[in-house]
């Protein structure tokens, strides 16, 4: 169901229909949407947060979730507070917002966000609630971006601009289950959200202190179709025996670039689905999914924009112009966020290959290999590759003759553990893929078998370098 | 100590001859007078030597040295063997 222009959150929901048999499942409570015809979350006192800037900081996904529903339309501002939410840039956050109020399920304590006057609580229980729902604000969405250092960059969206992707072809009469192991506050998360509610379907939330294998068993159990995540959040996934407990019709992957052993590993573990991946950022949007199966994209895209999106490559890295984009930052110092074009400078790095566009890594994340250009994510892509690698992290090494050389860290699928006494047999294989796939100066100097590697909140790899 | 020069050396050359057959690289005959940028290997290889020694000697003297870079293997294996004593 497509979102009328300066309409607000919950006219939408409401008019795609059968409200009663559609849910919220959290991971300790749900909620029906028809249960909030009648309900609130906030207690009753939605009116004392009309026209205000509401700062969402709830521990939990699904009170998060509930406070949208119920805030948009009504606050000035919804300033989506992840549940990582770092507490020393918590008064950063509210100045720049300007926060007057703030919806809490207890996990930040009023005392921490001084001079913000108001407080309501939120919970999954509802009470009873007759007011008319009216809307009359065009809410502005602000979430924030995960720098690895430094306060967060506030930007704004409108929901007409995260819901700029959602089509109807999405809808399918109604009955998808979506879910996504992203939390919904951050922007790949949101759009499952939004696609979940404004497509007239259900969602299952993740929860941060949830074990993978129950998520996937509950989703599994609620009969999940469309699920969503990074491709980190996904090579995890397959690791776990759980994996087989879901049997979703589509599978999105976001938030990184997807090379093609994932979506090799996703095409064999869920050979009934349709595998997509979406190229979307914070500050982008949405620019476009491709599900041919295929890493990378067809150049065509760049001639033949699609869906209102307009797209270029200049100095290396992509270039993106549509009614996605967010808006601006709120007061940030440096570059604005759409560039006098009207494009915003992804800064993710594409080579053109035949006529297929890849990802190759981040502009910030070049490792420089006595003046030679290295971006880990295009190393990774092949060392992945390997029938027995699930995941990679290529860094820097310090070097006093190139500047930096490549090292990896490797992690095995289950079955080729090193501790087999394969670890040899495996490092040089994986270091012939590489020599055979890329120039010398990109090839790792050292493979280091490792038990796991750090995934970020985001779901996206910790990069050291970044 | 002599025994350790030796051992030294051992590794060296042994990482020399690795890193030029993996990198396609035709590598003079090894001796101690023979000049380094004359070896066949260019910096990349040279690096990559670097890495691998640190590795198994546990030291980097190109890290560590204010002083000159080797000129000869000679003088490279002695740099090692100094920082590995």
């Amino acid at each position: 169901m497509p979102l009328a222009d300066a309409g607000a959150l919950w006219p939408a929901v409401s008019a795609a229909g059968r409200l009663a048999d559609r849910a919220l499942w959290g991971a300790g409570a749900s909620v029906t949407l028809g249960e909030l015809v009648r309900g609130s979350s906030l207690g009753g006192r939605l009116e004392e947060l009309r026209g205000r800037s509401v700062l969402i900081a709830t521990s939990d996904q699904l009170t998060a979730a509930l406070a949208l529903v119920e805030l948009d339309g009504v606050a000035r501002r919804l300033v989506l507070g992840p549940p990582d939410l770092p507490s020393e840039h918590l008064s950063h956050i509210v100045t720049t917002a300007a926060v007057d109020a703030l919806v809490s399920d207890g996990a930040v304590p009023p005392t921490s966000a001084p001079g913000v006057g108001v407080v309501v609580p939120c919970r999954p229980r509802l009470a009873p609630s007759d007011a008319e729902r009216r809307g009359g604000h065009q809410t502005e969405w602000i979430l924030l971006t995960s720098g690895t250092t430094g306060p967060p960059k506030l930007v704004v969206h409108t929901l007409a601009s995260l819901a700029g992707a959602i089509r109807e072809g999405h809808t399918l009469a109604g009955s998808a289950v979506w879910s996504t192991f992203y939390d919904i506050r951050r922007y790949g998360g949101l759009q499952i959200f939004l696609r979940a509610l404004l497509g007239g379907g259900s969602l299952v939330l993740s929860s941060a202190g949830e074990a993978l294998g129950d998520f996937l068993g509950r989703a599994g159990a609620h009969g999940v179709t469309h699920i969503s995540g990074t491709p980190s959040h996904w090579r995890r996934a397959l690791m776990s025996p759980a994996a087989h407990r879901i049997a979703p019709r589509y599978v999105r992957l976001s938030g990184e670039i997807a090379d093609q052993a994932i979506l090799d590993h996703l095409r064999a573990c869920y050979p009934a689905a349709r595998i997509a991946h979406a190229f979307a950022s914070t500050e982008a949007g949405v620019a476009f999914d491709v599900d041919d199966g295929l890493a990378g994209f067809p150049a065509s895209l760049l001639e033949r924009p699609a869906g209102g999106v307009d797209l270029k490559v200049e100095a290396g890295s992509l270039r993106i112009r549509s009614a996605r984009t967010a808006t601006r930052y709120l007061e940030t110092p440096g570059p604005p966020l759409v560039g006098r074009d009207g494009f915003v400078d992804t800064g993710d790095m594409v080579e053109r290959r035949g006529d297929r566009l890849y990802f190759v890594g981040r502009r910030g994340g070049i490792i420089n290999v006595g003046g030679l250009k290295v971006h880990p994510e295009e190393v990774e892509a092949v060392i992945n590759g390997h029938p027995h690698v699930r995941m990679s992290l290529v860094r820097t090494r310090k070097n006093a003759l190139t500047g930096a050389l490549v090292v990896a860290d490797v992690v095995l699928k289950a079955a080729a553990d090193p501790a087999n006494g394969r670890g040899a047999e495996l490092e040089g294989e994986i270091l012939r893929l590489c020599r055979d796939r890329l120039p010398r100066h990109k090839v790792p100097v050292a493979i280091h078998f490792v038990p796991a590697l750090p995934v970020a909140p985001t779901g996206k790899l910790v990069r050291p370098d970044a | 100590m002599k025994v350790d020069v030796m051992s030294v050396r051992a590794t060296v050359l042994s990482h020399f001859e690795q890193v030029a057959k993996e990198q396609r690289k035709s590598l003079a005959p090894l001796s101690d007078d023979l000049v380094l940028v004359d070896s066949g290997l260019d910096s990349l290889c040279l690096a990559i030597i670097v890495a691998r020694l640190e590795d198994a000697l546990g030291v980097d003297p190109f890290n560590a040295t204010d002083g000159d870079f080797p000129v000869t293997l000679g003088d490279f294996i002695q740099l090692y063997a100094n920082a590995a004593r």
